[in-house]
C-alpha cells in the first residue's frame, strides 16, 4: 500500500503537466490531432487514479484542450471531484474547468450545490472567491434558487473582496431566479454606499444592468445615483451611472433638466475621453427627451456637436468612430445641427477604416433631402464600385435603398433614376440582398403608376440579359431580382413594347436552373404575356403570330412540367393544357383573346405588411369560444365501439342534409350576401377595389410628362443612372427658369396638380418638383385598424422576468415580502419563518416604516377628509388651502372618485400595497425633481414630509371634532403619525421630564439613564461632554383629546414576552374615562389578556385621566418569532366627559415591534466576548453610516440607549458592543468611526435578526 | 455586459477563450475563427471597434480589440459597456499580465493559460467588470499564488525540480525563440483613471 503511494507520487512527477502537453502539441504540428488523441487517452487513465493531484493535473490539461475545441464534457464528473478538493490549488483548477465547460444542461451540476455552498461559507476568502467566480459562469436556475440566500449573506461579508464578488454575481442570480430580486434588492441598494469603492462599483454595475432592461422600476433611485454622480471620482462608476441616466431620462424629462448642468460641467472639466464621451451621449439622450417640451437648449446641442466635431476630427480613429456614433443620435432629433457638418461626414465616407465608413453611412441617412439625394447616392454608388469586402458593399447597398425609400420615397423626385439605380445595383456580385432590390422594384412598380412603362422596359431588358445575372452560380442572391422582373413584365405586360420577345426570354431553357420559386413566377407570368400577345393580335386576321406564340409555349413549357419543384410543375402543366386547348380553338378560328386575358384581369393593390395583424376583432366575436361543442372526453377515444360510429353518424348527418331544400338554400345565400355586404372585413369582389381607384386620382387623370428618351435604353452592365443626375440638373435649371416666369401667379395651380403624396410631404428647402407627376399608391390597411405597438418584447428575453416593481419594497424596509417571495433558506429556521403570520404582514404592508415617506394612500385620505371638511366648515377650509396649495389642484378632481380606492385599500391585502406605495415613492421623486438646488433637497425631504404630516394630523383632529366616531378610515390615519414624531420630539422631551416621577425601572429617558448604561464596563469616560437628552418613547397615536406614547422592552424572565409601556396623556379640558385598550392579535404576537376573556376583548385601562394628567399602563405581549419587526393594529376607546355632555371617542394606533425591542441590555466582559466571537456559528453583516455628526461617545450612548446594547470595550474611535435577545441570540457589534463615517460590523447567530437590528440602527442615525 | 473575451495570435491560434454565455464548442470555435477573420484583415491604424460579427451578438454587440505584437485581445461587449472604458480595460489586462509574468510574451501565455485565466477572473466576473485597479488585481493574484505555493510545500518541491529539468532539456524554452515581446506602452488614450 505504502509502496503504491510512493510509486504514485513518483509517477506523478513524470506525468505530463499542462506545459508538457502544450510543448508536445507544438512539437507535433503535423499530426496534432493524433497526438492530442493519445494525450486524451492518457488523461482518461489519469482520471481513473485516486490521487487528487493527478486528477487535477488531468483536468487542467482538459481545460486547455477545451479551448482548442475538443469535447471534454465526458469528464464533467471528474471536474466536480477536483472542485471538491480541500486544497485551494486543486479547487481552483476544478472551478476553472467547470466555468469553461459547464452549462445549464450539464447534469452533474446538480451535484455541486452543496459543495459550492460549503465553499461559499469557507473561512478562506479565496475559496469563496473562486467558488463565486466559477458560479458566475455556470449558474443555473436551480443553483440560483438554492444558493441565493447564501450569496445574499455574502453581500455583507467583512472582506470587500468577497462583497464585491457577491454583489456582482447577484445579477446572474437574478437572471436565473427572478424571484430573488425583490428580497435582495434592499441590500443591493445598500451596497451602493459601501465604503469599499470596488463593492460600490460592483453594485452600480449590477443596478445599471438591471435598469438598462427595465428602466422605469429604477427611476426612484435617481436621487441616490445623482448623489453618487456628484460625489464619485471613480471614472468607471461615473460612466456606468451616466449611462444609466441616459436610459432613465426618456422616462422622466424633469430628470434631464436636472442633469444638464452637472453633465455640462463634467464635459468641461474632465480629462478622460471616455467620461467626456459618455457625458455627451447622455446629454444627447436628455436633449432628445426634452426636445418636445423645451426648445431652448440650443447651447447644449451646440456644445455637444462641437465636442463631437472635435472627436471626429481627432487623429485617433477610435474617437472619430465614437464621434460619428454619437452624432447619429443627435441626428434623429436635431438634424439641422448635424447637417451643417455634412462636409466632415462625407469626408469620413472616404476613410480607410470600414467601421468609420459604416458610421458615416448611418449619418447620411438622416442628411438627405430632395436636393442632394441624387448627389449623395451617386457618391455611394462610386463607393459600391470601389468596395472590395462584401459586407461593406452589402451595407452600402442596403443604405442606398434605405436612404431612397425612407418615409415613403419622400426624397425621390425622379423615379426613373431610382429604377436605374436599382438596375445598376443588380450588377453587384455575390450580394446577399437580391431580395431587397427585388422588393424595391416591385414596390415602386406597383405603387408608382406613372413609372410602370419605364419599369417594364427596364425589366424586360433585365430578363433578356438574365444570363449576366445567373451566369455565375456565386451570384445566387441576385437572381431574386429576376423574380421581380418577371412579375413586373407579366403583370404590366400591356406596357411592353415587344411582349413576344420577352415571352421568349422567359421561356429559355436556362430558366430551369433558377430557384424553384422564381421559375414558378416565370411560368405564371409567361401565361400573362401569352394573354397579352393574344389580345394585341386580336384585330389581326393573320393568325400566324398567335399561332407562333402558342407553339412556343407548347414547345417550351414541358421543361417546367418536369420540374422537381411542385409549384413549378403544377403551374406549368395547368398552363400547358390551357395553351393546348387555346391552340385547338385558334385552329378553328375562334376568338379567344378576351377569355384568356380575363384570366388575369383586375389589379392588385399593395397591402401594408401588418394589415392582417391590425384587423380589429369585430364586436361580439369571441375567438376563444368553441364554434362547435368540444368533443367530450368519453366520446372521443377507444371506449366507443367503432360500430356505433359507422352506423349512426352518417345517417344522422345525411338526414340533416336532405332536410335543406332549395328554397332554404336560396334564403341562406341571400342572408350570407347581406351579411357580407355589411361586413367591412369581407374582401368583396371588384366593386370595392374599383372604388379605391376612383377615390385616388387615377393614372389617366394625371398629366404624364413624356419621358425624355435622350437616355438610350440601357443594357444592364452599363452605368446609366449618372446621366440622370445631369439630366435632372438640367431639368431643374430649366424648371427654375420657367418658374421664374410663371411664378407670381401660377404657383398655386401647380401645386394642386401635383401627385397626392408629394403634396403632403414637407415642402423642402427649395420647391423641387418631381420629374414625373407621380402617384404613390398608399398601402392598404383594414378599416378601423387598431393602432398597436409593433415592437413587442421578445418573450424569451430573460430580462423580462426581472421587470419587477421594486419601489414598494423600499417603502417599508424589506417587510412586505410575501412568504412565497422570500428566498428559500435551507435550514430548520425556514420552518420558523414560514410561521410568520399573515395578518401581521398585512398590517406591516399598510403601515409606513420610514416616517419621512408618505403613503399615497394617506394622501388620498387627506384629500378626502379635506373634501368632507370643506363641505362642513368653510372657514376652516381656507386655512388648509394655504397649506395644501400644491395638492389642491388634484384634490378637487380626486375628491369625487376617491371613495372607492380608499375602501379598496382598507382591505389588508398584499395586492393593494404596490400601487399606493409606489405613488408615494413617485411623489418623493417628484419632490426631488421639482426642487432646483441639489444638495439641500435631500435633507429637506423629511422636513417637508413632516410638515405635510402635521397638517394632515390637523385635518384629522378637525375631523374628530366633527365627531364621526365610526369613521372607518381612521385606522389609516395613524400611519401618518410617526412622521410627526420628529417634529414633536422636543415637546415630548419636556413632557418626559415631567413624568419622571412615574418613571419605570426600564424607562430611561435622559442622560442619567444613559450614563448608567454606557459606563457598564467602565470604558466610557464620564468627563466627556454631556449627552443630549434622549427618549425611547415614541408616539403611538394622538388626537385632540389624548396622546399616547409607548416603549417596548423585552422580558428577561420569559423569552417569549415583551412589555409595552404606554403613557396616556390627557390633552383636553375634559375628563377622560372608561378607556379601553385593544389590539388585533397576529399569529406571531398576542396581547396577553386576563384568563377567561376572549381573544378580541379589549383591556380596560386601570385609571382615569383628569385634564392635563398623564399616566402609564403596561401590557404584556407574547411573541413567537423575534427575527423580524412587525406591526400590530389597535384601538383605544374612551369617553370624554364635559360638564354638559359626554361623548364616546375612538383612537386607532399601530404598535411597532422593532427587532431592537426584543434585545435586552446585557453586560458582557471582554474575554467572554472574544470567546463568543471565536465560535464559528455567528453570521456577520455590516453597515455603514454616513454623515454622522456627533461625538463618538454620544453615538455609543445612542446605540446603548435606543438599541439596548452595552459597551464591552472601547479603544479610541472603536468600540465593541453586545446585546442579547429575549430568546438568547447573541448580537455583537464592532463600531468604528472615522470622520463622519461610522462603520458597524456585526455578528449574530440569527442573520435575519441582525439585518433588521442594523437597519434600525441605521435608521436611528439617519433621523438625527 | 461582456459576452466573450478572446485572445489569439496573428495566425488565429486561440490563446485564451472565455465565453460568458453558453455556446456549443463548435460555435465557439467558429466564433474564434470568424472574429480572427474580421480582426486580422484590419489595418494597424484603424479604429479598435468593429461591428458585424455574425455569430456572436447582433446589432447590440461590438467587438473591441487591441493588437499587441503577436497577439490580438478581443472583447465582445454590448451597448451597456463604454467603448473607451473597455479599451482601457484591455490595457489594464495586458499590463497586469506584463507585471505578473515579468515582461510577458506570447509563450508565457501559451504555457500558462491557467494563470491567465486566474488573472482574468480577478478583473472580469461572469461578464461584468469586477476590478479595474491593477494593483488590487495583482495583490489578489499574488495572494492566491502564495497560498498555492504554501499548499504545495515540500511535496511540491520534487515536482518543481522535475519540471525545471524538463524545461532545461528542451530547446524551445520561452524567449529562445523570439516570438516577440509584448512591450506594451501604447501611447493613445489619455488617462482613463
Amino acid at each position: 500500500m505504502a509502496l503504491k503511494i510512493v510509486k504514485g507520487s513518483i509517477d506523478r512527477m513524470f506525468d505530463k503537466n499542462l506545459q508538457d502537453l502544450v510543448r508536445g502539441i507544438r512539437n507535433h504540428k503535423d499530426d496534432e490531432a493524433k497526438y492530442i488523441s493519445t494525450c486524451i487517452d492518457e488523461i482518461k487513465q489519469e482520471l481513473k487514479q485516486d490521487n487528487i493531484a493527478v486528477k487535477a493535473n488531468a483536468v487542467c490539461k482538459l481545460t486547455y484542450l477545451q479551448m482548442l475545441g475538443y469535447d471534454v464534457s465526458w469528464a464533467a464528473f471528474n471536474i466536480v471531484e477536483v472542485m471538491s478538493s480541500s486544497k485551494f490549488t486543486y479547487k481552483r483548477i476544478g472551478y476553472l474547468a467547470a466555468s469553461q465547460c459547464f452549462h445549464e444542461s450539464t447534469d452533474v451540476i446538480m451535484l455541486t450545490t452543496n459543495q459550492i455552498r460549503k465553499d461559499l461559507s469557507s473561512p478562506n476568502q479565496y475559496d469563496t472567491g473562486v467558488a463565486l467566480t466559477g458560479l458566475s459562469c455556470f449558474v443555473t436556475p436551480d443553483l440560483a434558487r438554492d444558493l441565493a440566500n447564501d450569496i445574499m449573506t455574502l453581500m455583507s461579508h467583512t472582506k470587500p473582496y468577497i462583497r464585491k464578488k457577491a454583489v456582482l454575481i447577484m445579477y446572474k442570480v437574478f437572471l436565473k431566479y427572478p424571484e430573488s430580486l425583490r428580497p435582495a434588492f434592499p441590500r443591493l441598494k445598500e451596497k451602493l454606499e459601501d465604503p469599499d469603492p470596488g463593492v460600490q462599483s460592483a453594485a452600480v454595475n449590477v443596478i445599471c444592468e438591471l435598469a438598462r432592461r427595465n428602466p422605469k422600476n429604477y427611476l426612484s433611485l435617481a436621487p441616490l445615483f445623482f448623489k453618487l454622480m456628484t460625489s464619485s471620482t471613480n471614472n468607471w462608476v461615473l460612466i456606468k451611472i451616466i449611462k444609466l441616466f441616459g436610459a432613465l431620462t426618456p422616462l422622466e424629462p424633469r430628470l434631464g433638466k436636472k442633469l444638464i448642468e452637472p453633465l455640462t460641467n463634467l464635459i468641461h472639466s474632465t480629462s478622460a475621453m471616455s467620461l467626456l464621451y459618455e457625458c455627451v451621449n447622455t446629454v444627447i439622450a436628455v436633449l432628445i427627451s426634452l426636445s418636445s417640451g423645451m426648445p431652448n437648449h440650443s447651447a447644449s446641442i451646440q456644445l455637444c456637436v462641437q465636442k463631437l466635431r472635435i472627436l471626429i476630427e481627432d487623429s485617433d480613429q477610435n474617437l472619430k468612430y465614437l464621434g460619428l456614433l454619437a452624432m447619429s443620435k443627435i441626428l434623429k432629433t436635431h438634424p439641422k445641427s448635424v447637417q451643417s457638418h455634412k462636409d466632415l461626414i462625407l469626408q469620413c465616407l472616404d476613410d480607410k477604416d470600414e467601421s468609420i465608413r459604416l458610421r458615416a453611412l448611418d449619418l447620411l441617412y438622416g442628411m438627405v433631402s430632395k436636393k442632394n439625394l441624387m448627389e449623395i447616392v451617386k457618391k455611394l454608388m462610386l463607393h459600391v464600385d470601389k468596395a472590395e469586402g462584401t459586407t461593406y458593399r452589402d451595407e452600402l447597398l442596403t443604405k442606398i435603398i434605405d436612404i431612397c425609400s425612407q418615409s415613403n420615397y419622400q426624397y425621390i423626385t425622379n423615379f426613373e433614376w431610382y429604377i436605374s439605380i436599382l438596375v445598376e445595383l443588380t450588377r453587384l456580385e455575390g450580394t446577399r440582398h437580391g431580395h431587397l432590390i427585388a422588393s424595391q422594384m416591385l414596390d415602386v412598380a406597383i405603387r408608382v403608376k406613372a413609372i410602370r412603362v419605364f419599369a417594364v422596359a427596364q425589366m424586360a431588358t433585365l430578363l433578356d440579359n438574365a444570363h449576366l445575372l445567373t451566369g455565375n452560380m456565386q451570384r445566387n442572391g441576385i437572381c431574386e431580382v429576376l423574380y421581380a422582373a418577371a412579375w413586373i413584365c407579366g403583370e404590366f405586360s400591356e406596357h411592353l413594347e415587344n411582349p413576344m420577345q420577352t415571352l421568349e426570354a422567359m421561356l429559355r431553357p436556362k430558366v430551369a436552373t433558377l430557384p424553384g420559386h422564381i421559375q414558378a413566377v416565370y411560368v405564371q407570368n409567361a401565361a400573362k404575356l401569352f394573354a397579352t400577345v393574344l389580345k394585341s393580335q386580336e384585330g389581326n386576321t393573320d393568325g400566324t403570330v398567335t399561332q407562333d406564340t402558342s407553339q412556343l409555349m407548347i414547345e417550351r413549357l414541358p421543361v417546367f412540367v418536369q420540374s422537381a419543384n411542385l409549384e413549378v410543375q403544377e403551374r406549368a402543366s395547368c398552363i400547358l393544357q390551357l395553351v393546348k386547348y387555346i391552340q385547338k380553338l385558334q385552329q378553328k378560328d375562334v376568338e379567344v383573346a378576351e377569355e384568356v386575358s380575363a384570366l388575369f384581369a383586375g389589379e392588385l393593390n399593395p397591402v401594408a405588411p401588418k394589415a392582417q395583424k391590425k384587423v380589429p376583432v369585430p364586436e361580439g366575436l369571441d375567438l376563444d369560444t368553441w364554434i362547435n361543442e368540444p368533443p367530450s372526453e368519453s366520446e372521443s377515444e377507444d371506449e366507443q365501439p367503432k360500430a356505433i360510429f359507422t352506423k349512426e353518424e352518417p345517417k344522422h348527418s345525411r338526414a340533416r342534409h336532405t332536410e335543406v331544400d332549395e328554397k332554404e338554400l336560396a334564403r341562406r345565400r341571400e342572408a350570407r350576401k347581406q351579411e357580407q355586404a355589411n361586413n367591412p372585413f369581407y374582401i368583396k369582389s371588384s366593386p370595392s377595389s374599383q372604388k379605391v381607384y376612383q377615390e385616388t386620382p387615377g393614372v389617366d387623370h394625371i398629366p404624364v410628362i413624356q419621358i425624355d428618351l435622350t437616355v438610350p435604353l440601357k443594357v444592364p452592365g452599363l452605368p446609366m443612372s449618372d446621366q440622370y443626375v445631369k439630366l435632372e440638373e438640367e431639368r431643374r435649371q430649366k424648371e427654375r427658369a420657367e418658374k421664374k416666369k410663371k411664378d407670381k401667379k401660377k404657383r398655386k395651380e401647380k401645386r394642386s396638380g401635383r401627385g397626392k403624396k408629394h403634396d403632403s410631404g414637407p415642402e423642402s428647402e427649395e420647391d423641387i418638383t418631381p420629374a414625373h407627376m407621380v402617384d404613390i399608391v398608399t398601402e392598404e390597411m383594414p378599416e378601423n385598424a387598431l393602432p398597436s405597438d409593433d415592437d413587442e418584447k421578445d418573450p424569451n428575453d430573460p430580462h423580462k422576468a426581472l421587470d419587477i416593481d421594486l419601489d414598494n419594497l423600499e417603502m417599508s424596509g424589506h417587510r412586505p415580502l410575501a412568504d412565497s417571495e422570500k428566498i428559500p433558506v435551507r435550514s430548520h429556521r425556514a420552518a420558523e419563518a414560514a410561521k410568520s403570520p399573515v395578518e401581521d404582514r398585512d398590517a406591516d404592508g399598510i403601515a409606513t416604516q420610514l416616517p419621512k415617506k408618505k403613503h399615497g394612500k394617506e394622501k388620498r385620505e387627506e384629500k378626502k377628509k379635506k373634501d368632507k371638511d370643506r363641505e362642513r366648515k368653510k372657514s376652516k377650509d381656507e386655512k388648509k388651502k394655504k397649506k395644501h396649495k400644491s395638492e389642491e389642484k388634484d384634490g378637487d378632481l380626486l375628491g369625487a372618485e376617491v371613495d372607492e380606492p380608499v375602501v379598496q385599500s382598507e382591505e389588508p391585502s398584499q395586492a393593494s400595497e404596490p400601487p399606493t406605495s409606489n405613488s408615494a415613492e413617485v411623489s418623493d421623486l417628484d419632490f426631488w425633481l421639482s426642487n432646483a438646488p441639489v444638495p439641500s433637497n435631500i435633507q429637506e425631504v423629511p422636513k417637508v414630509a413632516a410638515a405635510e404630516a402635521a397638517s394632515a394630523a390637523e385635518v384629522i383632529s378637525g375631523g374628530a371634532q366633527d365627531s364621526e366616531p365610526d369613521e372607518p378610515k381612521d385606522a389609516e390615519m395613524e400611519a401618518t403619525k410617526p412622521s410627526k414624531h420628529k417634529k414633536k420630539k422636543q415637546k415630548k422631551e419636556k413632557e418626559d421630564k415631567e413624568k419622571k416621577k412615574k418613571k419605570h425601572h426600564h424607562y430611561h429617558h435622559h442622560s442619567d439613564g444613559v450614563g448608567e448604561e454606557s459606563v457598564q464596563n467602565g470604558t466610557v469616560e464620564e468627563e466627556e461632554e454631556p449627552l443630549p437628552s434622549m427618549s425611547n418613547y415614541c408616539l403611538l397615536a394622538e388626537n385632540s383629546y389624548i396622546k399616547m406614547v409607548y416603549d417596548i422592552q423585552g422580558n428577561l424572565q420569559d423569552g417569549s414576552q415583551v412589555v409595552v409601556s404606554v403613557i396616556f396623556e390627557n390633552k383636553c379640558d375634559s375628563f377622560l374615562k372608561s378607556m379601553e385598550f385593544n389590539v388585533l392579535d397576529s399569529l406571531n404576537s398576542k396581547l396577553q389578556r386576563p384568563e377567561g376573556s376572549g381573544p378580541h376583548d379589549s383591556l380596560a385601562v386601570p385609571f382615569q385621566l383628569p385634564p392635563g394628567v398623564s399616566n402609564e399602563a403596561r401590557y404584556v405581549f407574547t411573541v413567537q418569532s423575534i427575527v423580524m419587526p412587525q406591526k400590530l393594529k389597535g384601538t383605544l376607546t374612551f369617553i370624554v366627559k364635559t360638564e354638559e355632555s359626554s361623548t364616546h371617542e375612538k383612537l386607532d394606533f399601530k404598535l411597532h415591534f422593532t427587532c431592537t425591542s426584543y434585545l435586552i441590555t446585557t453586560p458582557c466582559y471582554s474575554d467572554a466576548f472574544a470567546k463568543l466571537l471565536e465560535s464559528a456559528d455567528l453570521k456577520s453583516s455590516s453597515v455603514r453610516l454616513e454623515g454622522v455628526n456627533m461625538p463618538f461617545h454620544h453615538l455609543l450612548a445612542r446605540i446603548c440607549f435606543h438599541h439596548h446594547f452595552s459597551v464591552v470595550e472601547r479603544i479610541d474611535s472603536c468600540a465593541s458592543m453586545y446585546s442579547r435577545s429575549i430568546q438568547g441570540h447573541h448580537v455583537c457589534l464592532l463600531v468604528k468611526t472615522s470622520g463622519q463615517t461610522v462603520s458597524i460590523d456585526a455578528k449574530c447567530d440569527e442573520p435575519m435578526l441582525l439585518g433588521n437590528v442594523l437597519d434600525e440602527i441605521k435608521q436611528t442615525f439617519s433621523q438625527c | 455586459m461582456i459576452k466573450a473575451i478572446l485572445m489569439f495570435n496573428n495566425h488565429g491560434k486561440p490563446r485564451l477563450s472565455k465565453f460568458y454565455e453558453h455556446y456549443t464548442k463548435d460555435t465557439e470555435q467558429q466564433i474564434i475563427r470568424e472574429t480572427f477573420h474580421l480582426v486580422s484583415k484590419r489595418d494597424e491604424n484603424v479604429c479598435n471597434f468593429l461591428e458585424g460579427g455574425m455569430l456572436i451578438g447582433g446589432s447590440d454587440y461590438k467587438l473591441i480589440y487591441r493588437h499587441y505584437a503577436t497577439l490580438y485581445f478581443v472583447f465582445c461587449v454590448d451597448s451597456s459597456e463604454s467603448e473607451l472604458g473597455i479599451l482601457d480595460l484591455i490595457q489594464v489586462f495586458v499590463e497586469t499580465l506584463d507585471k505578473c509574468f515579468e515582461n510577458v510574451c506570447e509563450l508565457d501565455l501559451i504555457f500558462h493559460v491557467d494563470k491567465v485565466h486566474n488573472i482574468l477572473a480577478e478583473m472580469v466576473m461572469g461578464g461584468m467588470v469586477l476590478e479595474t485597479n491593477m494593483n488590487e488585481i495583482i495583490t489578489q493574484v499574488d495572494a492566491q499564488n502564495k497560498m498555492e505555493k504554501s499548499e504545495a510545500g515540500i511535496a511540491g518541491a520534487p515536482a518543481r525540480a522535475v519540471s525545471a529539468v524538463k524545461n532545461m532539456k528542451l530547446p524551445e524554452m520561452p524567449r529562445n525563440i523570439n516570438i516577440g515581446d509584448i512591450n506594451i506602452k501604447v501611447p493613445n488614450l489619455p488617462s482613463f483613471k
